[in-house]
């Protein structure tokens, strides 16, 4: 038999089968189900039903996130408070010179967050916006990532979204972002081999030793943790993770921990901002 | 350093009422070390003391096993209208202060 009327009897055995095939309803049925299978394989969805990390900690920790004075993170934000009032820089310029009071200016951002800056065309979180503006706009010189001002900063911006839902569309532009954010979530890291989905995804609510695998929100961050004894932000929480699987550690503010932190907030929508957090 | 206090708005004369402090404090214990292998000092507050209108009403001892960012919370009989007034020093002799007013009805 030569190649071509091996190709011609496969191709008639083919159309014997289409043609056979389609003469029942199944095969219409069937068609987008193929179609439709491996895409939605691709597609990891966020966890059902969407819980916050709040609803994994111990009764005592919640009540000390609910009562605004027993949260310790609330004195990062009434230093936050008095950092937005204060002037900084060459002129002499302060936060609320510009945006106000941030009660009504700040309400609602950080649930947007991390979004593409306009100008440069990469992706910002709340940090990287206030440490912009503070270069930009009051010419005084950057807080560091993780300082006390930042993380107080930071802290004060973020509670103004307290109680509104994660808001974060994932459009043309931050389409790589996300699909990167994704990957990373999804790939094997560090010594222990894990990824983030496999604690967080698939075993959420079970136990790693004493501790239950929450789902992994970020909505409660900047926030305090009593393993730190201080706020700390997403990226240290990222950090420390990565520390556990003894995987590479990226510095705070790092291309991939945005990117993770922008997918983390699309597995998040809906989910109320808790800022400031408490947490083990 | 920033501390909060609170103490109910107002309360009725002879009533007993709750004051509560935070103070943002790493409260440093002495048995760390950095990351080069040195010692960390220990620098706690080591003592809090509250003013009802000028009279110490309440005295304490921090120590090293008092978590960072200590949070204190006690009772006063309220006698006059007035202030509430915390001072604090730590190991490295800083000194911190923050006031609270109480209105006293009837």
């Amino acid at each position: 038999m030569t190649e071509g009327s091996l190709a011609r009897g496969f191709f008639r055995l083919a159309r014997g089968v289409i043609l056979t095939g389609c003469k029942s309803r199944l095969c219409v049925l069937a068609l987008p189900l193929l179609i439709a299978w491996p895409a939605a394989a691709a597609e990891p969805q966020p966890p059902v039903p969407l819980k916050s990390g709040i609803e994994f900690v111990s009764a005592d920790i919640r009540a000390m996130q609910a009562d605004d004075f027993a949260n310790p993170g609330m004195l990062w934000v009434t230093r936050g408070e008095m950092l937005w009032r204060e002037p900084a820089g060459r002129d002499g310029k302060s936060c609320a010179g510009c945006h106000g009071d941030a009660k009504t200016s700040m309400q609602g951002v950080a649930a947007r967050y991390p979004l593409i800056d306009a100008g440069g065309a990469r992706l910002i979180d709340v940090e990287g916006r206030i440490e912009q503006c503070r270069e930009r706009r009051q010419q005084a010189a950057p807080f560091k990532r993780e300082s006390p001002e930042l993380l107080a900063l930071s802290a004060y911006v973020a509670q103004q979204s307290r109680g509104m839902p994660v808001n974060v569309v994932i459009d043309w532009q931050n389409r790589h972002n996300f699909e990167a954010g994704r990957a990373l979530y999804y790939r094997r890291m560090g010594q222990m081999n894990v990824s983030c989905a496999q604690c967080h995804q698939e075993n959420w609510g079970r136990k790693l030793g004493p501790e239950t695998l929450s789902q992994g929100h970020g909505v409660a961050y900047p926030a305090y943790r009593l393993e730190w004894q201080s706020m700390g932000s997403l990226h240290r929480r990222f950090r420390s993770c990565l520390s556990g699987v003894r995987a590479e550690m990226p510095p705070q503010g790092a291309a991939e921990f945005l990117d993770l932190e922008l997918y983390m907030a699309w597995r998040a929508n809906g989910l109320p901002i808790e800022t400031p957090g408490v947490r083990r | 350093m920033v501390a909060r206090v609170h103490v109910p708005a107002s309360v009725k004369r002879g009533a007993v009422f709750e004051v509560r402090i935070n103070i943002q404090h790493p409260m440093e214990t002495g048995f760390r070390y950095d990351n080069s292998g040195r010692p960390i000092p220990k620098n706690v507050i080591n003592s809090l003391v509250a003013r009802y209108n000028g009279v110490e009403i309440f005295r304490a001892e921090l120590g090293s096993g008092i978590a960072a960012n200590p949070y204190v919370q006690f009772y006063a009989i309220a006698e006059a209208s007035g202030e509430i007034e915390f001072s604090w020093v730590d190991d490295a002799g800083q000194r911190g202060s923050e006031r609270a007013s109480v209105a006293v009805a009837g």
